[in-house]
């Protein structure tokens, strides 16, 4: 009477199939990828008034690129091809020799850079206008190139100053590079060219 | 007699188990980290174009995502081949992106509503005039911060 028996152990060896089963239910429901891509930011929306006094901005501070419904490049005034997106937007951008038809150089002090004075193209502006037929995926292949000609700059310059490429510098410094080469790429307002499509 | 022989009749010990569960559990756990609900069914199909400057995306759950792409192949027989927007679970026009943006974001909680963001999953054949109407909309909606989704280009 009153003798204390011994709780027996509960059987356990079933908890592995059951957080098998859930295991498996998750990997069957869910997906692993991850997303990328290309992050913009679309410019706010026109108020009223502002509509007649669009910004003006100096021709040669503009850099048009233009896709028609044929996928056909124009870059400024010439007709083009993919490959050479790149290397147009980073003499665009620079402007190393200061010339004329490419934006106006500026002189800029940079805190990040010990107060160091940069020659910079502040008010340059990248455009890229498409047509309603225009495919997306060339479109996207532009947008791409431009950001990787901003980012081969900003690598060269972040090698220059600091002996790192861009993606390894601190917050500060990349901040610094950032602005000798602020990215400038203009979602267009969409224009309708050619009658109806 | 080899003294090699004296447990003739003992059985191997069985291997203990108990901590098979916690393993499990472990693996089950980093897999509910790592992965998300796939949240819907698609009704278009959709090949990324390739980029490589690609950045991953910050923060899945305040994104929303727009499908634009030629309908499936069960579903052309109905729909056509026309490039169509996909919200949720059905096709939807252009102007219906607004309420859906604005409810997707309503439903967010207040100190994530700068982060929201719009993901387009867009075929690389679509023309852009859609993709420009749905800019337009999202802008009215101000929702202006986008990511063009893209698959990694295999070099």
């Amino acid at each position: 009477m009153g003798k204390k028996r011994k709780m027996p152990g509960l059987n356990t060896s079933s908890t592995a199939d059951i957080s098998f089963m859930l295991l498996i239910f998750f990997l069957v429901t869910t997906s692993m990828d991850t997303d990328q891509g290309l992050a913009r930011t679309l410019p706010k929306p026109p108020e009223d008034d502002q509509l007649n006094n669009e910004i003006k901005v100096k021709e040669r501070n503009i850099l048009n690129i233009r896709i028609n419904k044929d996928n056909y490049l124009l870059i400024g005034d010439d007709y083009s091809t993919l490959a050479d997106v790149k290397e147009r937007a980073k003499e665009f951008i620079k402007n190393a020799d200061n010339k004329p038809n490419l934006p106006e150089l500026k002189p800029k002090k940079i805190k990040g850079l010990g107060g160091k004075t940069m020659m910079v193209t502040e008010n340059h502006v990248i455009s890229v206008q498409t047509d309603r037929g225009t495919d997306y995926g060339v479109y996207f292949a532009v947008q791409d190139a431009l950001v990787s000609a901003y980012n081969e700059l900003r690598d060269e310059l972040a090698k220059e100053e600091f002996g790192y490429k861009y993606e390894f510098l601190t917050n500060d410094q990349q901040k610094a590079i950032r602005e000798v080469y602020p990215q400038k790429i203009s979602e267009a307002e969409p224009k309708k060219y050619g009658g109806q499509k | 007699m080899s003294r090699f022989n004296k447990g003739a009749g003992r059985e191997m010990p069985e291997m203990n188990t108990s901590s098979l569960p916690d393993l499990i559990f472990t693996i089950l756990f980093f897999f509910m980290m790592v992965t998300t609900m796939r949240e819907v069914t698609l009704k278009v199909k959709f090949e990324k174009p390739v980029g490589t400057q690609l950045e991953k995306l910050a923060r899945k759950s305040c994104t929303s995502f727009i499908y634009i792409g030629q309908p499936t192949d069960a579903l052309k027989g109905q729909f056509g081949t026309a490039h169509r927007i996909q919200l949720n679970d059905k096709y939807a026009e252009a102007p219906e992106i607004y309420d859906y943006v604005m409810s997707d974001r309503g439903e967010l909680p207040e100190a994530d509503k700068p982060f929201y963001t719009v993901s387009l999953k867009v075929d690389h054949h679509t023309p852009m005039g859609i993709i420009t109407d749905v800019k337009q909309v999202l802008r009215k909606a101000y929702a202006l911060k986008i990511v063009y989704s893209a698959n990694k280009k295999q070099d």
